[in-house]
């Protein structure tokens, strides 16, 4: 046998990082030091009040100094969040399972997924608080109804894009529904429901934060978002941004996470995981 | 028989095939002259629209191996999981199968690759987890669907080398697509040339089991004959 294994292709690199990855993180954090360093100068030599904006350096010791309070409104956020992700994974996943299973149900359904779509968050928000009665469950309606839709019509997508000779190949051996469905259209569906999973993830966050932001205006939450709500009445605007930050820095992290997860389970076989393989 | 396809196209007319146990077949035609709606019809993935077909044995409707003209592997399993895959869906064991599995990639010269994922093959190799999984529940009827056209021309060499040496060994019946003379007339015994719009079987020519015998059979002058005699039938057949 003259054809062998492809070779799994390693770039030559630094630590076990290669250089095209050094580059994907040094350009941005430099760009990132850069821009802070220049946000810091112009604050103190135009001598900008802080109530109107502060400098880096203050919002990260505001960070440090308020950190017992707002850990623990970004506990109370992230539960909203995560709970909203996990209910929205795993009903649109069911719910998509479904809508592979019978063209009539899917038909009849879908339109109402898209509605529940584009209705604009803030303005249905205020009628779900009223409307239910414990303010975590209607956090997590509204956090739910923003993080659905991408889980929902990529996994969709997905279950139907299996290979047509797959789908033959399984007939000509009498497989079951559950087989194709269990063997073959999921498989094939995941790579589409993790990238849902990963835009969902961040959406989760805005919706929860979102929803704390009409809930807090009532005076009825403790989340983050409610903390830069209070920090604004208060005129305390470096709290405001360290409370902001929080909020970025965790959409960024759980992204990253998702990333991770998606990369972890993919990449033995997809062709969008794993840098240095066979392109 | 015939078939004619929701969108009005013929695909196939008139068309009657006597298959025998153990023959090796190759439809030979150019493209579009309905090779594959033949073969589909003959697995039971499409209906004839008239005509039927007849199994002197029932239970061989059930008992075949098909081979599509891509590898058409499950990217997120392994060669060897692939390659079980017929067998897991028909309940065998698990272990069984694997060790079955096993066994035909090793056949298909795979040893040793049986954890790689269809990613990490060659066209070529991906193409043997293909025949493997085909051949592993011993059908004794393998339907192949132009299986080699992508291949380079050295790889599919090969491949028809280590197929007809399954195949001698084996006796399994073989209905080979093909739309490449050399090829038909290097593997097949029996050589039935289609003619396209509509599709229809035009001429059936044969290539002795003696013939093949000859040294190095692919250089030797009789394969040329039988290659030309061949080539004729099909370029009648484009010009009817
Ligand atoms: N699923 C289909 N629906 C409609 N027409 C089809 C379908 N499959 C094949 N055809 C048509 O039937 C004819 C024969 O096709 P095919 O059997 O694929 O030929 P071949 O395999 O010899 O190239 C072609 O004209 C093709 O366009
Ligand atoms: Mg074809």
């Amino acid at each position: 046998m003259s054809d062998g294994l492809i070779a799994e292709h390693r770039e030559p690199g630094i630590l076990g990082i290669s250089y095209t990855m050094w580059l994907r993180i040094l350009a941005p954090s430099l760009i990132g030091v850069i821009f802070l360093g220049g946000w810091e100068w112009a604050v103190r030599h135009y001598e900008v009040p802080r109530y109107i904006l502060p400098g880096p350096i203050l919002v990260a010791q505001t960070l440090v100094r308020n950190w017992g309070s707002l850990s623990v409104s970004l506990g109370i956020t992230l539960q909203i969040t995560f709970m909203a992700l996990a209910v929205a994974a795993s009903l649109g996943l069911a719910l998509s399972v479904l809508f592979a299973q019978s063209r009539i149900i899917e038909l009849s359904l879908f339109p109402y997924a898209v509605i529940l779509q584009v209705t604009p968050i803030v303005a249905i928000a205020p009628l779900i608080i009223i409307w239910v009665d414990n303010i975590q469950v209607a956090l997590l309606i509204c956090a739910w109804i923003v993080a659905f839709f991408p889980i929902l019509s990529n996994t969709t997508v997905g279950l139907n894009s299996t290979d047509r000779n797959l789908v033959d190949l399984f007939r000509l051996y009498g497989a079951s529904r559950w087989q194709v469905l269990w063997r073959l259209r999921l498989p094939t569906a995941m790579p589409y429901f993790l990238a849902g999973l990963r835009i969902s993830g961040g959406l989760s966050l805005i919706g929860a934060i979102v929803a704390e932001f009409v809930a807090g205006s009532g005076g009825r939450a403790s989340g983050l978002a409610y903390r830069i709500l209070e920090a604004g009445y208060q005129l305390q605007i470096p709290l405001m941004f360290a409370a902001l930050v929080l909020v970025s820095a965790t959409g960024i992290a759980i992204f990253l996470a998702l990333s991770l997860l998606s990369h972890l389970l993919l990449r033995r076989w997809h062709e969008s995981a794993g840098a240095g393989d066979r392109r | 028989m015939a078939k004619r396809y929701a969108t009005g196209t013929l695909a196939v007319q008139d068309v009657g095939l006597e298959i025998g146990r153990g023959d090796f077949l190759a439809l030979l035609g150019p493209s579009g002259c309905g090779k594959s709606t033949l073969l589909r019809m003959i697995a039971g993935l499409d209906a004839p629209s008239a005509g039927r077909i007849d199994w002197a044995d029932p239970a061989a409707r059930r008992d075949i191996g098909f081979v599509f003209q891509e590898p058409t592997l499950m990217p997120w399993s392994s060669a060897l999981r692939n390659v079980a895959l017929p067998l897991e869906l028909a309940g065998v064991p698990r272990h069984e199968a694997a060790a079955r599995a096993r066994e035909m990639l090793a056949r298909v010269e795979l040893a040793g690759f049986e954890d790689a994922y269809p990613r990490q093959l060659s066209g070529g190799m991906r193409m043997r987890v293909s025949i493997a999984r085909a051949l592993v529940t011993k059908p004794r009827l393998l339907l192949m669907d132009e299986p080699f056209a992508a291949l380079d021309e050295i790889t599919r060499f090969r491949l028809n080398n280590d197929l007809l040496k399954l195949w001698q060994a084996e006796r399994f019946t073989v209905v080979f697509v093909t739309h490449s003379v050399f090829e038909s007339v290097f593997l097949a015994e029996r050589i039935v040339v289609m003619a396209p719009r509509p599709g229809r079987i035009v001429a059936e020519l044969h290539v002795p089991a003696e013939d093949r015998a000859a040294e190095e059979f692919r250089t030797s002058p009789i394969y040329a004959a039988h290659c030309r005699e061949v080539s004729h039938a099909l370029s009648d057949a484009m010009a009817a």
